[in-house]
């Protein structure tokens, strides 16, 4: 072995060695931070969508624990889903007495416009929120509850109110406003909204007729 | 040690002669993206100048340990670490500063300034000049990132510190300052090519200043020449 392939190899292995020390280093550093601090954040995140579910449906409605009562639906075009989505059912005292449901307006000035739809038993809203969305900011964002009420015309809506031809936007001769300058945005939510109560007046008596599935916890 | 002096170059160029924004033109993504009012444009600077700090002083105290030829793979390393235990510690203690900054913690691994002040300065020099440095080019960008918001949100909305209420919760939905009441908006400037004509301003009047202070030291000191 000559001398320089000898000093080469040495260099090698020592450049391999900090970096090994550095990369486990790393790595351990990442896995102990991580291991502090997974149980905090799964809690918050478990604490945020139990609000967010709160936002749609009141309180008052149900007395399980909606999380535990959480099912995977497949998609279906009433929901506006390319993929197996999310539905609550709500039951206070084991009677049916809601439920909230993931939808999504595909027809938005951005795209997808994502939903979360709170329904009670007679199926009147009791809430709707959009939980993400890429319409223009300043301008097709007022759909958003953070920047305007505009999404709370719809709690007490149904089927029946307003008759099925009014669920449109004002300007389209229906009942719904929606600001100038941005109509396709509402116009996308006012009928996905309405989609999805299609969608639980046709599921309605399946989800009534579901008994608790055994996961399912009281509040 | 340091003296006082040496600070102040470092500050000097930090916030003006390297300015990383106008001057060096690193991190011009998050630069960008995030600038379209006054309240993300100072959340990202201060996260950055946190995340910067703390990676230079790593960078720096490990400098001697590390060989030349693996000194970048090493630095990235110690960055993405650092970024990603800011990010979780974050999520985990202090929520609700994490979901206004949580969006930009991870952009800031992609902020190639970090990067770049970890190998042009904090690798040849003592730990605390390099803090000094990270610090002074991080409050450089969110300077720039202030005033870039402040044009885009006045231009876009007629509003300053929109959405501070997010910071500092619901009392300070009052702070919101409507400098030009019943504005109709110019969507433009809030959009992304907003940022570029804003930010193109900028380094124009900063080029434009420059070369006006040139010319007066030029004619001030007519000997020299």
């Amino acid at each position: 072995m000559t001398p320089q392939l000898q000093a080469a190899l040495k260099n090698a292995a020592r450049t391999a060695t900090v970096l090994f020390v550095f990369a486990t280093i790393g790595t351990a550093l990442l896995a102990f931070t991580h291991d502090r601090t997974e149980p905090t954040i799964a809690r918050g995140q478990l604490a945020a969508k139990r609000a967010l579910l709160g936002q749609v449906l009141p309180a008052a409605l149900y007395d399980n624990d909606l999380l535990t009562a959480e099912q995977s639906v497949p998609p279906d075009d009433l929901l506006g889903t390319r993929q197996p989505s999310s539905l609550w059912l709500a039951r206070r005292q084991g009677q049916f007495s809601g439920a909230a449901l993931e939808a999504v307006a595909p027809d938005g000035y951005g795209g997808d416009i994502n939903l979360l739809i709170g329904i009670d038993a007679a199926g009147r809203i009791t809430g709707v929120r959009v939980t993400a969305h890429h319409e223009t900011p300043g301008l097709g964002d007022y759909i958003e509850r953070a920047k305007s009420a505009w999404i709370d015309q719809f709690s007490g809506r149904s089927l029946t109110n307003p008759e099925p031809k009014d669920w449109r936007v004002a300007k389209d001769g229906g009942a719904f406003d929606a600001r100038a300058g941005a109509t396709i945005t509402p116009r996308a939510v006012v009928k996905a909204v309405k989609s999805a109560l299609d969608y639980f007046a046709r599921h309605r008596a399946a989800f009534a007729a579901a008994p608790p599935s055994v996961k399912e916890k009281k509040a | 040690m340091m003296t006082m002096s040496e600070f102040r170059s470092l500050f000097h160029n930090g916030l003006i002669k390297q300015n990383t924004g106008l001057v060096q033109l690193l991190g011009l993504c998050p630069l960008l993206a995030i600038s379209n009012n006054v309240v993300n444009a100072l959340s990202l600077g201060l996260a950055t100048t946190m995340v910067m700090a703390a990676s230079s002083g790593a960078v720096s105290s490990v400098r001697n340990f590390v060989p030349n030829e693996i000194r970048i793979p090493v630095f990235v390393l110690i960055i993405a670490a650092l970024v990603t235990v800011i990010d979780l510690s974050m999520n985990a203690f202090v929520h609700p500063l994490y979901l206004v900054l949580g969006i930009f913690i991870p952009l800031i691994t992609t902020n190639c300034i970090v990067l770049a002040r970890a190998d042009a300065f904090a690798a040849k020099n003592h730990p605390l000049h390099s803090v000094v440095d990270a610090v002074a080019m991080g409050l450089g960008l969110t300077l720039v990132l202030i005033v870039l918001g402040a044009i885009r949100e006045l231009a876009g909305k007629g509003t300053l510190l929109s959405g501070i209420d997010l910071v500092f919760g619901e009392a300070a939905k009052g702070w919101v300052l409507h400098v030009l009441p019943n504005y109709r908006g110019f969507l433009l400037a809030i959009l992304p090519p907003g940022a570029f004509l804003a930010l193109g301003m900028l380094i124009a009047a900063n080029n434009w200043n420059k070369a006006r202070v040139a010319r007066r030291v030029r004619h001030a000191v007519p000997a020299a020449a």
